[in-house]
């Protein structure tokens, strides 16, 4: 069968579907390739480098007209479709919810369409998970826009002209997009900040050299096959806050909050553009869907309060070289996946649960939306009921760390506490409080000291703890032979005191060397 | 020696209990934190036996009595093998439980003692002495019996008498009857009876608590057991009006304690559930959970397994109780050698409450020579587990189980859990199919990405040793 590249017609689009490397792998499944001529100019892909590959470099009435497949990249305009060939597979990427009268046309021309946006989430279609592809591509390059526009080093710099800070560069949503912007941007030397409403995500902004911001609200943001959802109101009023603190001290704020068929999230208003500094950046990644920030106008940079909102929409072909193969690699493998056989011949198998996601019409009946894949590729949420019963307890004894407990809770352990000491203080003798007043701060002390310790030395705390326990010796010793004041000392059972005394002793000092000894036997096996 | 260098003394010995346990914090400063243990001890010893509290010819009495214990203390530190620390630990408490019992007694009978007191300052001394043994008494017992149950000299299934929560209460109404005869009490030889009574029931109670308490909540006990040997010795020092034993005690107390509590947490069960005791009864509540996991498991043998180790890149062993009780060790720091050698990251991963005692795996390893940074706790390692190609479950159950975190009707639901589910593959060394402490069926068991290694912990993985070694 014949596959027809043609040249992309959108205004600025300097992507093509496929690439010289890729066009000798589609022939040796089988396939005759035809490029348009000139498709791949914008993208650095000459003519002759296509035709070395083993393509027919053709005229666009030929690539329409001719091939029985056709690889493009942005869904095609009307005129295009027009031009198709009836019964003709298409495949580019198409947005099928958004574009509802391009659906219609194409399933009038009795056509097969994969989207390449409809591809399942799943880990065995990621190969050809052309979003994801660019999405890393779009994170890479808001980074690089960001720095064009930003009028300072990345990286902090200590020179003989004086010391640079490093930008500070805060990233909202850790998809594949905000991924590769926090590489990005830590790659350049800046001190990332990410956040985002999945809290699984924090490892990874860490693996990348972020740093995780969290907001201090219970929710679980991750909705079905690893994509964010909408958030309830009181969380997004703390995400809000959070935002709001972060723009008063980051120099760049990249966006990339996308929920899957829903207008972007507006997450940074303009008030917090306004409390930007001067010179500083926002990259808005959701301009398309109309915009993370408030102030964002599509494909445009504008200045607004002093800061740069960058709302192009074309960040993946301001890469064009590097999208087009990446992008063509995704249509190779879902050639592979469409043409197990290698006889260049395309197999649409609706039973396939990757394919039957992408296909959208096949042979002129519509079939989108699919059923909705259930997997997802997040861990399975933990319960919820574990992680808040911590904290819960921790403030009964661990009042040092986490929340401070509720109001009510602490004025009644206040109460009892007062009405203890009160007690304490009308009743006992003051040598008694004296004692007791050393017997509470020794407490405290040792509450302060043993959280200290590290769990893998919990058994020679213990066995330390135990030895050391062997001071009550003490009572023993003065019970010995005590010093005699005279007055009494006739009738006091001497052999039963001295001996219930010794035999204590003895008790007591196995304990002591014992303790102490094993401790240090112990102590010594530790090593790094 | 006068007696304001006594008190001296003792203040610098209380400083140096304080270092030496702030010194455990790491395990750098730990063997530092252990001399000034030892230093502060003699400071104390020494100042007590030539302070005016103690004359000359009492020498000779405690020179012997302390070269019988030390003698008897130093051998059995010297014999006691690591795995059966927990034993030695439990079997320390009970001394220092016992030894305040009778320093109790022998200062009751003292007339000595009290001849100062008057009114309400004779009342208090008189109720630290009755705290004192009934805190000393139940700690001796308590710690005897979980010595026995340690060293399986005592069936480790809790005994669960009936009504039993109904017989402490009694024993508590008799032991505050007791106290009330106590403190009224004339004569010493009057007062001795409530206080023999009270002494008997303390034991009994110690007794009756620990034998309720299953193996698997053994480091809850240990370390309660730890506290109270504390207690008792802070109310000794009340009992004396010796500064330096309640500053002491209430340390030691606190420390245990804290231990406890950081045990209770890490099994996700409040304190006083596991003190009313029958956990780890091996049957009834989970057979009522229904849907009991089942499926095929996948036997591999030694050389699968030393074939499957050398493939990966990350590995990560889990260690629980089974090792211990194999004393496989040593063996299993052999594997990580061999792996280390071909390249292959190995790490550990322990559960805060894997084995009898608190820390229990952290000695284990040191002792057979891994290095103590190696080792990582359940927050560190839980997220290491997803880039894992293989987890090596040696001798743990209970804590790698996810109906922790998915079944509420589980006995261990809540439990953090160490997540060998998410490695590539996950390797069960178990001599049987039986289910751990808890009676729990774990459910992993017949997942397709999990092997089991079946035999004694030790000789199976002295066979990977030797697999490896081709």
């Amino acid at each position: 069968m014949l596959i027809g590249v043609p040249r992309e017609t959108a205004a600025g689009e300097k992507r093509v579907a496929t690439v010289p490397d890729v066009v000798e792998k589609l022939v040796k499944l089988g396939f005759r390739v035809a490029v348009e001529s000139g498709a791949g100019d914008a993208a650095n892909f000459p003519d002759e480098a296509y035709r070395a590959a083993g393509a027919e470099i053709a005229d666009a009435a030929r690539i329409w007209e001719g091939a029985d497949i056709v690889f493009k990249v942005r869904a095609p305009s009307m005129a295009e479709v027009a031009r198709m060939r009836e019964g003709a597979t298409l495949v580019s990427f198409i947005w099928p919810a958004q574009n509802p009268e391009l659906l219609q046309a194409l399933a009038g021309r009795k056509a097969t369409v994969l989207a390449m946006d409809s591809v399942p989430r799943i880990s065995r279609a990621q190969k050809l998970d052309a979003l994801s592809s660019m999405a890393n591509i779009a994170g890479y390059r808001a980074v690089i826009e960001a720095a064009h526009a930003f009028g300072r080093f990345f990286t902090g710099q200590i020179t003989a002209a004086g010391k640079v800070p490093p930008a500070k560069v805060f990233i909202i949503g850790a998809g594949v997009a905000g991924l590769a912007a926090i590489g990005a941007a830590s790659g350049l030397g800046a001190i990332v900040l990410a956040n985002d409403t999945r809290p699984e995500v924090a490892d990874q902004i860490k693996s990348l050299g972020g740093e995780f911001v969290g907001v201090d609200y219970v929710e679980e943001g991750s909705g079905a096959g690893g994509y964010a959802k909408v958030m309830s109101e009181g969380f997004q009023k703390a995400q809000r806050e959070v935002f709001a603190a972060q723009a008063k001290v980051v120099d760049v704020i990249i966006t990339t909050a996308l929920i899957p068929g829903k207008p972007a999230p507006k997450l940074i208003s303009a008030e917090m553009v306004r409390s930007m500094r001067p010179g500083s950046v926002i990259v808005d990644l959701a301009a398309e869907q109309g915009g993370n920030c408030e102030l964002t106008e599509p494909g445009q940079l504008v200045v607004r309060h002093g800061v740069s909102i960058i709302g192009y929409t074309d960040l993946p072909s301001r890469l064009a070289r590097q999208s087009s193969t990446l992008y063509a690699t995704n249509l190779l493998r879902l050639s592979e996946e469409l043409c197990k056989a290698k006889d260049g011949k395309f197999n649409v198998n609706m039973d396939d649960e990757v394919i039957r996601g992408t296909t959208v019409i096949k042979d002129g009946n519509v079939t989108w939306p699919p059923p909705a894949p259930k997997l997802s590729a997040a861990p399975p949420a933990k319960p919820a009921a574990a992680k808040p019963a911590v904290p819960e307890k921790g403030k009964a004894k661990h009042g040092s760390a986490g929340a401070p407990a509720s109001a009510r809770a602490t004025a009644i352990a206040f109460l009892v506490a007062a009405a203890l000491f009160g007690f304490l203080g009308a009743y006992a003798p003051p040598a008694f409080l004296a004692h007791f007043t050393v017997f509470v701060l020794a407490c405290f002390v040792g509450y302060m000291v043993i959280w200290n310790v590290t769990p893998a030395l919990h058994t020679p705390l213990m066995s330390v703890t135990n030895a050391i326990s062997s001071i009550i010796a003490i009572g023993a010793l003065v019970q010995v032979a005590p010093f005699q004041p005279g007055a009494g000392a006739a009738d006091r059972p001497t052999a039963w005191i001295v001996g219930l005394a010794v035999v204590s002793i003895a008790l007591v000092a196995v304990n002591m060397f014992g303790g102490f000894a094993v401790t240090q036997r112990m102590l010594q096996m530790f090593r790094k | 020696m006068s007696p304001t260098l006594l008190t001296a003394s003792y203040l610098a010995a209380t400083i140096l209990f304080v270092l030496s346990l702030g010194g455990l914090s790491s395990p750098e400063t730990s063997r530092r934190g252990n001399l000034y243990g030892m230093i502060g001890m003699a400071i104390a010893v020494l100042a007590t036996v030539l302070g005016p509290q103690v004359t000359r010819t009492a020498y000779p009495w405690i020179l012997g009595a302390m070269a019988l214990g030390a003698t008897i203390g130093l051998y059995a530190a010297r014999v006691v093998k690591m795995t059966q620390m927990p034993e030695l630990v439990a079997l320390m408490h009970s001394l220092v439980g016992l030894a305040a019992v009778l320093v109790g007694y022998a200062n009751y009978i003292d007339p000595a003692a009290s001849a100062g007191f008057q009114g309400a300052e004779k009342t208090i001394h008189e109720l630290e002495i009755y705290i004192g043994v009934l805190i000393g008494a139940v700690t001796f017992s308590g710690s005897l019996i979980a010595f026995g149950k340690l060293s399986a000299r005592i069936s480790g299934k809790p005994v669960l008498l009936p009504g039993r929560h109904w017989i402490n209460l009694a024993g508590l109404l008799v032991v505050l009857w007791c106290g009330g005869w106590f403190v009224g009490a004339h004569p010493v030889d009057e007062g001795l009876k409530p206080l023999a009574i009270m002494t008997v029931i303390a034991l009994l109670f110690g007794v009756h608590m620990v034998m309720a308490i299953g193996g698997a909540d053994m480091p809850v006990v240990v370390s309660m057991l730890n506290s109270y040997s504390g207690w008792a010795a802070a109310a000794t020092g009340f009992m004396l009006s010796n500064d330096l034993l309640i500053v002491t005690g209430a340390l030691v107390g606190s420390s245990g304690a804290i231990l406890s509590y950081i045990m209770c947490r890490a099994m996700n069960r409040n304190f006083v559930s596991v003190i009313a005791g029958g956990f780890g009864t091996g049957g009834g509540a989970p057979a009522a959970s229904g849907a009991a996991p089942a499926g095929e498991v996948q036997p591999v043998s030694a050389s699968e397994t030393a074939e499957l180790l050398r493939g990966s890149k990350n590995v990560i062993i889990v260690p629980g109780y089974g090792m211990a009780v194999a004393q496989a060790q040593h063996a299993v720091y052999e594997i990580t050698k061999l792996l280390r050698e071909k390249g292959v990251n190995v790490h550990f991963g322990i559960h805060p409450v894997a084995g009898r005692m608190p820390g229990h795996m952290n000695v284990l390893l040191a002792e057979a020579n891994v290095p103590y940074d190696e080792v990582f706790e359940l927050e560190e390692i839980n997220n290491e587990f997803s880039t894992a190609d293989v987890a090596y479950v040696i001798g743990a159950n209970d804590v790698t189980n996810p109906a922790a975190k998915t079944d509420p009707s589980s006995a261990i639901y809540g439990m953090p859990i160490l997540d060998v589910e998410k490695a590539g593959t996950v390797l069960f060394v178990k001599r049987s199919m039986a289910s751990g402490y808890a009676g729990v069926d774990n459910e992993l068991f017949f997942r397709p990405n999990t092997m089991m290694l079946f035999g004694d912990a030790k000789k199976v993985t002295e066979e990977v040793v030797q697999s490896l070694n081709h």
